[in-house]
């Protein structure tokens, strides 16, 4: 256990080493290297609950838009504007809703830490609630919570209702992708340590035995309700970071192909986290490496099919690779009689 | 019987689902230190009772008391928290992890708060853990999934995982149902000593009678839904009530 564990961080430091170089080995790439630290992050704050509880939600998708669209309200009202003015001049003249560049940067930051800590008050309210229901039922009520919230957003002028809403300008000479890729790197590996924690702790166990047997962690004391709603709240807290990250480096928002949108990135952080194979810390990571790669291959050399063949892939992966990567790896170690992993105690 | 506390104390209670009466106006008594045996025909309200007892469906009528606390309206983890735990006649358990970690979880959560889930389980947990997988002779499969067990070792470990939740009052549903007659004797052997050894007191239902006789210092007996006889194991066989009732004369 202790050797697979040290093996393990190791491995970490590693991957932390070339995503600290990525920079300047794909200098160009930068608006697709901060993605990736959204897609990683989205990725396992969805593995939080799809994979190591056993609840598929769709729901996710809302925290990530809460997320977007306050921390650009945030960067509005740290400006000096108000949102109402700020959204009614729409597109025109965005250039005389300048800040900048001490303000846009504070602004970021303390806009992520604010709306993380509001979507885990809010994720304890919502899952305080939805997690009462289970498996079809929770995943269907899930999916309601990104539509709902993507019509919601479309009918409030002061958000700029269904046109969408800029964030503030970056100032022109301010490197916004490496800004906000570092932004993303540092969040990763605090999630990381955090989850490597979480999932020794007991907290971790019961949130495994609820995956399992849920009615056997009740019948045996523990108490599930809390651990659901926690769970569902950390996961809230660092999606709604990614959020605030994707939409500043989209610089736009609409409310219902970007910040809320189900089709793409609702099912991206669950197909992502099947690629790399789902209830593992490193699944949810590689499989959002996985998918960012075949993503962009698909868009630059396949463009007009990419879909199609985004979808073949989840048609492919769900099929063939039931257990994602991890899944392919346990089985070859189990085949070439390593016996074991560090993740699960398999025969 | 014995003058021990009363542990639990249902009296008076009813439960209908929809026009099906499972339980109607059933009194009885646990009392601390006991083996108290459940019997009855099939369908005759046994697990419907135990439902009722840890708080799984709402009762009718009556009250359920555990240690003198009214428990009727309480959740199922609640009732578990105060010393009340039950075993279920299908097998739960954790089938995707190894039975240790089935065994490490299963420790209690007196609180009920998640703030004292968020450290690691300390040695003593190990140490107790294995202690019971060998009590319930699972020593050799502790680090096998628990899935991947039998029917009758999954049972043994459910066993094991409710010793470990340190109960006061446990309730086993048919414990040796879908185990290997040689090893109920061994099963029996346990359940005697988790009685003596542990102090925990059993509630246990059972349809294999040659266990009940071996086990139980008092028995009550349900059919459609009543309780027909309460009394000793050798009363409870020549009573002509319940050999009707198990012979389907009603």
């Amino acid at each position: 256990m202790i050797k697979t564990s040290s093996l393990q961080w190791l491995i970490a430091a590693v991957v932390l080493g070339l995503f600290l170089a990525a920079p300047l080995i794909l200098p160009n790439n930068m608006t697709q290297l901060a993605d990736l630290m959204v897609f990683i992050l989205i990725a396992l704050s969805w593995d939080m609950l799809g994979g190591q509880m056993g609840y598929n939600s769709f729901g996710n998708i809302l925290f990530f838009g809460v997320g977007m669209y306050l921390v650009a309200s945030i960067q509005v009202w740290a400006g000096g504007f108000t949102l109402a003015v700020y959204n009614a001049a729409e597109g025109g003249n965005l250039s005389s809703f300048a800040v900048d560049t001490p303000t846009f940067i504070a602004s970021l930051v303390i806009g992520l830490a604010i709306v993380a800590v509001l979507n885990f008050l809010l994720g304890l309210i919502v899952g305080s609630q939805l997690l009462k229901m289970r498996g079809h039922y929770f995943a269907i009520g899930t999916l309601g919570l990104g539509v709902a919230a993507g019509e919601f957003a479309s009918t409030m002028h002061i958000l700029g209702a269904g046109s969408g809403m800029n964030f503030i300008q970056p100032p022109r000479t301010l490197e916004l992708m490496p800004l906000l890729y570092f932004i993303g790197l540092f969040v990763v590996a605090v999630f990381f340590i955090l989850l490597r924690w979480l999932y020794s702790t007991r907290f971790g166990f019961v949130m495994n035995a609820i995956r399992d047997n849920e009615d056997k962690a009740e019948a045996m004391g523990l108490p599930t309700a809390e651990v659901k709603a926690f769970a569902w709240a950390i996961a809230a807290f660092f999606a709604a970071i990614a959020g605030g990250i994707y939409g500043s480096a989209k610089n736009f928002i609409d409310p219902t192909e970007v910040a809320f949108s189900a089709p793409t990135i609702g099912v991206w952080m669950l197909l992502m986290t099947l690629i790399g194979g789902k209830g593992t810390i490193w699944g949810p990571i590689i499989g959002a490496v996985v998918f960012q790669l075949f993503k962009e291959f698909f868009w630059t050399f396949l463009f007009g099919w990419q879909r199609v063949a985004l979808g073949l892939l989840i048609v492919i992966i769900v099929v063939f690779f039931p257990g994602g990567v991890m899944g392919g790896f346990d089985r070859a170690r189990r085949a070439l009689g390593f016996g074991k992993t560090g993740a699960e105690a398999n025969p | 019987m014995s003058d021990g506390e009363i542990m639990l104390d249902v009296s008076g209670v009813s439960k209908n689902f929809g026009g099906v009466i499972a339980n109607e106006d059933i009194s009885l008594t646990v009392r601390k230190g006991e083996i108290v045996g459940l019997i009855g025909p099939n369908g005759s309200g046994k697990s419907t009772l135990f439902g009722s007892i840890c708080g799984y469906h709402p009762i009718d009528k009556g009250s359920i008391k555990y240690r003198g606390t009214e428990t009727k309206k309480m959740r199922t983890a609640h009732i578990a928290r105060l010393g009340m735990v039950r075993t279920f006649q299908q097998t739960h358990v954790y089938g995707e992890m190894d039975c240790v970690r089935n065994m490490l979880i299963s420790r209690p959560v007196r609180d009920g708060g998640v703030r004292s889930l968020l450290h690691r389980p300390n040695p003593d947990d190990l140490t107790r853990a294995e202690e019971l997988l060998e009590f319930v002779g699972l020593a050799s499969k502790q680090h096998l999934l628990a899935g991947s067990l039998s029917f009758g070792q999954q049972k043994l470990l459910e066993f094991a995982m409710a010793l470990m939740n340190e109960p006061e009052l446990l309730l086993l549903d048919e414990p040796t149902a879908g185990i290997n007659p040689t090893l109920i004797n061994g099963l029996i052997d346990r359940l005697k000593q988790a009685n003596e050894r542990f102090g925990v007191t059993l509630f246990v239902i059972e349809h294999n009678m040659r266990v009940m006789m071996n086990l139980a210092k008092e028995i009550h007996v349900l059919a459609a839904g009543r309780l027909i006889a309460s009394g000793k194991p050798a009363d409870i066989q020549n009573n002509p009530k319940v050999i009707a009732a198990y012979l389907g004369g009603h």
